[in-house]
């Protein structure tokens, strides 16, 4: 296990964290906050509350996740499509360290940075609402293995990207419309029943249902079924990511 | 022709220990292009080995296979005794590669990235070898810049350092002094001298032949993705660094005289210009006696000039020779 490898790439991605740290973590906390201030205290007040959660605290992990998911994403396949962009991935490429290191050096540090974000947005949220939680552990558990997870997919995105329009398009197209409509304002339980039926097949609404479950003790959908379907998604980006490697899909001629 | 020996010939003839066996490589890309080959090479262990070939030769090639950037299509190469491929960790830890081209994270300061380097290569910390390093390639004092605030040369230098910050015996340098000014150029090739008489073993690919001709212990020559020539250099300057003289004769000859007749002289096809071949190693180059003789048989030449083949003629031919 080259450890001294890891920590490197894991130190360089942090470092290009801190040193835009204005883009990195004050601008998704400033849109967050904005959500609150917009959904939470101007048009939550005059919501009733959702399943006996107020519409304000209501959509607090909802916002969480939403944060996670386009952060993960971006910094995960920026981290790695630099580099592919730059030429600099030669080094990676020459060097005695595994695929499975790079991607804990890279993903590891994506992940860090959106559960870094997420605990800020988590912080900056008692500021307008007030809410508790139920499960910390669980709460924990849930973060970690969001931002893992989607920090995998947004690793495959880097690497499949081979211009900065499509490292866009993925998350502008994809994530954003799945993530706005998987219950993070929302219970999918206020949907027709046609499309209750297919808000189960987007991923994303098992992954608010389970975190907002943890806070609150209420869920969409049966809490094991989120953590099963959460599993799933990461195992699915596990095993593209050892097909990349394993052919050296556009990293590797 | 006994100049284009094999370099499994070359084998026997020394390196018992090669420090990098490339056996039936080759490369196909997925575009159908075939960049290498069945290419055979022995690297000597502490050698200056200079790869020379024209564009798209193979040369970048050969290197990113060995250093794993690209996968061979078939073949093997082992790095000081380790398979690329199966013991990729021990082989290029071995390895430091300079690339052709100028790849820098144009954000990070000097310092950051060559300690991004060592660690990447699995070593430890050590900022007192890094700081040599940076010492050794005038860069010390610009440790806390950002690279892109360099000068392409110092980038070129900040590259070396990557490639040393791991501690390699093993150094490739892809066409280390292209766009590189004459100064900095000659302090490179010191440096590479450095790091040979430190036991590293170099590889570097040069389209400038007079790079090869002054640095490298031995020369391969490689075009359209074959090793076509792998020799001592000294052996392959004598074998074809010959020096010619030219006599423009005053009148046409019909033939050379028979005392002045040797394998040496040649009689151009319409008679004025006689051609005289020397070898430049010897002491006694017969010009001195050619001449005189020259003069009792009353041949008078109105000029003369003589050439010597480098290093650049000796390539060409054999380039086009096989094209």
């Amino acid at each position: 296990m080259n450890l001294y490898g890891i920590k490197a790439i894991y130190l360089f991605e942090m470092a290009r964290t801190w040193r835009t740290i204005m883009q990195s973590i004050a601008s998704p906390v400033l849109s967050t906050s904005l959500y609150f201030i917009v959904f939470g205290s101007a048009i939550g007040s005059r919501m009733a509350s959702i399943e006996g959660v107020s519409y304000g605290a209501f959509i607090v992990p909802g916002l969480i996740m939403l944060s996670i998911l386009t952060e993960s994403i971006s910094n995960a396949s920026f981290g790695i499509y630099m580099p592919k962009f730059t030429g600099t991935i030669y080094e990676i490429l020459s060097a005695p360290i595994s695929a499975v290191e790079t991607v804990i050096g890279y993903v590891g540090a994506a992940a860090t940075k959106s559960i870094i974000i997420g605990t800020i947005i988590l912080v900056t949220a008692r500021l307008f609402v007030d809410f508790s939680i139920a499960h910390p552990l669980w709460m924990i558990a849930f973060l970690v293995l969001t931002s893992v997870t989607f920090s995998l997919f947004g690793f495959i995105i880097g690497i499949w990207a081979d211009s900065f329009q499509k490292l866009q398009v993925v998350p502008l197209m994809i994530v954003t419309p799945l993530a706005f409509l998987g219950g993070s304002f929302y219970s999918i339980n206020m949907l027709p029943p046609f499309w209750q039926t297919v808000a189960l097949f987007n991923p994303v609404v098992y992954l608010v249902s389970g975190f907002r479950w943890s806070f609150y003790g209420v869920a969409d959908v049966d809490v094991g079924i989120s953590l099963g379907m959460t599993l799933a998604f990461m195992l699915l980006c596990l095993a593209a990511i050892g097909w990349i490697f394993r052919t050296g899909y556009r990293i590797k001629a | 022709m006994k100049l284009l020996d094999s370099p499994h010939l070359s084998r026997s003839a020394g390196a018992s220990d090669p420090i990098i066996a490339v056996s039936g490589l080759s490369k196909t890309y997925a575009s159908g292009f075939q960049a290498l080959k069945t290419v055979d090479l022995e690297i000597r262990r502490g050698e200056i080995f200079a790869l020379l070939g024209p564009n798209g030769a193979g040369k970048t090639t050969l290197i990113s296979i060995i250093c794993g950037i690209v996968n061979p299509s078939t073949g093997t190469v082992t790095a000081d005794g380790h398979d690329i491929i199966r013991d990729f960790r021990a082989a290029r830890t071995k390895i430091g590669l300079v690339p052709q081209e100028l790849t820098t994270d144009a954000f990070e300061s000097v310092w950051a990235t060559v300690t991004f380097s060592r660690g990447l290569f699995g070593k430890p910390p050590n900022p007192a070898y890094l700081e040599k390093i940076l010492k050794d390639l005038s860069l010390w004092e610009k440790r806390d810049s950002k690279i892109m605030t360099l000068s392409g040369g110092m980038k070129r230098r900040v590259m070396i350092a990557k490639a040393l910050s791991h501690e390699p015996t093993i150094l490739f340098l892809d066409e280390p002094t292209a766009g590189v000014d004459v100064e900095l150029r000659r302090d490179m090739w010191e440096m590479v001298r450095r790091l040979r008489d430190n036991g590293v073993t170099v590889i570097l690919t040069t389209h400038y032949i007079e790079e090869a001709e002054e640095m490298a212990d031995r020369i391969g020559v490689i075009n359209k993705g074959e090793i076509i020539l792998v020799e001592d250099k000294h052996v392959l300057m004598q074998k074809l660094g010959k020096k010619q003289l030219t006599l423009h004769l005053q009148s046409p000859l019909p033939s050379i005289p028979p005392e002045l007749q040797s394998e040496n002289l040649s009689l151009s096809a319409d008679g004025t210009e006689l051609v005289f071949t020397f070898d430049t190693q010897t002491q006694e180059t017969g010009i001195a006696g050619l001449l005189r003789r020259l003069n009792e048989h009353g041949i008078d030449f109105k000029d003369l000039r003589t050439s010597e083949s480098s290093l650049e003629e000796i390539f060409v031919s054999l380039v086009r020779g096989r094209a």
